[in-house]
């Protein structure tokens, strides 16, 4: 078992004890729920055009509860089938990027010597630019418009840090008791690696990956705002909101509705993000 | 001194080759050309295209001609910006993207350390509240966001400013996209020198300066803020990244005349040289800067000592 799986409640409750926190849990819980469920409350397809009601103010009552864009799409369907792409990208990406940094820092960490300088030297390098470059150098690779371009570009620049991190942490655990214990026994080292490093430094990596989410939010947004990320009729938060900063002098709530959505997101995961690295840390305790 | 710092410019050369190599054999490994998007071009006029640019000859002849024109400060020419070469080009846009990140670094330093230092001074207080609430919300923004919002606010309902444009660096062009751009380095800085500052403000000698009689103002100015500082200097690497990755945004979302849109057009046009030469440019100017950084901190940091 990992060593810290007996603090885990007790990481929670420490979360859950600060008012922060809990709001922006609260939050964030009504955001995945209007995400996954709010669509089907409005009588409007997210990609359908509505000839009668081109660039309409928001109306409560029947009407689309947001407005509605240039073509006549309600924006309510749009913004939320855009939260929905932005949380399901990010997750992903988050994920990827994990996994790369821990299989890329706990190796590193684990061969030490010439293959760690190697290894970790490429990190450094990358490190050295800054992402975006990266980021968009790699979504050559894909053909543009496709999904893959956000998953490749994300998940390859977010690793770096993680792989820092495990890295750190892999050789602080290298000369520990049980792990030269379990090297006596004749384990392999990819075996070593896979069961008793990588469970141990679970702990740390979650509480950092806590806020990978809110960058890779940012990072999807901030491609689909330079159109480069997720392309029309698709709608994410970043190009809704490019699509609102076009017609902000006539028609502001195209960008204010996309703008509140992605502004509160982003706050309650930096906060969660934040509330989740004190409660696991226990030099604030 | 000089030798130290020669050795170290001198060492970022590799870093620099490995990126360029690494960037050209993606760039060409990936899937679309240049002249994909071109309607209606006879087989003949592209074969002709690709050999007048050289794209006809093998990888390892392109690469070399590549860093022969490299090392004369030739960027060869723009695939889709005819009558352009890249050098020319990133010389027009250049100027403009070096001057907004640094009026946004400017006005980041100047509004963020100061919050800092009134945030640690009253900690815990109101004023330390109400900064901090500020900065996580500047934190949190994203520049695509802040910037159409102050544009809507100042621009277009209480005309105070100009919408977008540039004409050639007029500093009321200039406000707005330095507020985008430098606000979350600010909200950073302004959490950072809080941090540095409440750590110092607790340390032996700040309380045996205090012992010794010194007024408050002296010992905030003479033996707390010069330490304080420290972790300040150490952000300006990532934060010149940050500049150089945030003025994209934020040319596109004023409409400046900066070096960002060569990057996302190139980009989407697959204008290898373009892109290329944004990579060295910007790399050679991250890294150098970063070099730089580096060195004020060891100079300012009696603990650090360049043998």
């Amino acid at each position: 078992m990992p060593e810290g799986s007996p603090d885990r409640p007790r990481a929670w409750q420490r979360l859950w004890r600060r008012a922060g926190a809990r709001t922006a849990l609260l939050v964030l819980g009504i955001l995945v729920a209007l995400a996954v469920l709010g669509p089907w409350f409005s009588p409007w397809q997210p990609q359908a055009l509505d000839w009668s009601q081109l660039a309409q103010p928001p109306q409560l009552g029947h009407g689309h509860w947001l407005g509605t864009d240039r073509l006549g799409r309600d924006l309510y369907v749009r913004t939320l089938y855009g939260l929905r792409l932005s949380l399901a990208l990010s997750l992903i990406a988050s994920g990827v990027s994990l996994l790369i940094g821990i299989a890329w820092g706990s190796i590193a960490g684990f061969a030490g010597g010439r293959i760690d300088g190697w290894m970790m030297r490429v990190v450094d390098v990358l490190y050295a630019l800054p992402y975006l470059f990266i980021v968009i150098i790699l979504t050559s690779l894909v053909a543009r418009g496709s999904l893959w371009v956000l998953l490749v570009g994300l998940g390859g620049v977010g690793w770096l840090t993680t792989a820092r991190i495990v890295r750190a942490q892999t050789l602080a655990l290298r000369g520990r008791e049980f792990i030269v214990a379990a090297r006596a026994t004749g384990l392999a080292g990819g075996q070593i690696i896979t069961r008793h490093i990588v469970p141990n430094l679970m702990g740390t990596v979650l509480a950092y990956a806590a806020l990978t989410i809110p960058q890779m939010i940012l990072f999807e947004s901030f491609l689909s705002f330079l159109g480069l990320g997720v392309q029309e009729p698709h709608a994410s938060l970043g190009n809704l909101v490019y699509g609102g900063a076009q017609e902000m002098e006539s028609a502001p709530w195209m960008l204010l509705g996309p703008a509140a959505v992605l502004v509160a997101l982003l706050l309650c995961l930096n906060r969660l993000g934040d509330g989740l690295r004190d409660a696991l840390d226990p030099r604030e305790y | 001194m000089l030798r130290y710092l020669t050795g170290r410019i001198l060492g970022l050369l590799p870093t620099l080759l490995v990126i360029v190599t690494l960037s050209f054999l993606i760039l060409r490994l990936a899937p679309g050309g240049p002249f994909d998007q071109e309607q209606g071009l006879s087989p003949q006029v592209r074969a002709n295209l690709d050999r007048a640019y050289g794209l006809d000859q093998s990888l390892p002849v392109q690469y070399a001609h590549y860093l022969r024109g490299l090392l004369h400060g030739d960027f060869g020419p723009s695939l889709r910006q005819r009558d352009f070469t890249v050098r020319e080009l990133i010389a027009q846009g250049l100027p403009v993207s070096l001057t907004l990140g640094l009026a946004a670094l400017l006005l980041a330093l100047a509004v963020g350390i100061p919050a800092g230092i009134a945030a640690a001074l009253w900690q815990g207080r109101a004023p330390d509240h109400l900064l901090s609430g500020f900065a996580a919300c500047a934190l949190a923004l994203p520049s695509f966001v802040v910037g159409p919002l102050l544009a809507l606010v100042f621009a277009l309902h209480l005309h105070w400013l100009p919408v977008a444009g540039w004409q050639h660096g007029m500093p009321r062009y200039l406000v707005l996209p330095a507020i985008t751009l430098g606000l979350p380095m600010a909200a950073y800085l302004a959490r950072l020198m809080r941090a540095s500052l409440i750590e110092t403000l607790r340390s032996a000698y700040v309380r045996s300066a205090r012992a010794r009689g010194l007024g408050a103002a002296s010992v905030l100015w003479h033996h707390a803020l010069p330490p304080a500082l420290l972790p300040v200097v150490s952000y300006l690497g990532p934060a010149i990244a940050f500049v150089v990755t945030g003025s994209l945004v934020v040319e596109s979302v004023f409409g400046l005349p900066g070096t960002g849109r060569y990057l996302v057009q190139g980009a989407i046009d697959r204008d290898y040289p373009l892109v290329l030469g944004m990579v060295v440019v910007y790399g050679t100017l991250t890294l150098v800067l970063n070099c730089l950084a580096d060195l004020l901190y060891g100079a300012l940091d009696p603990a650090v000592h360049h043998a």
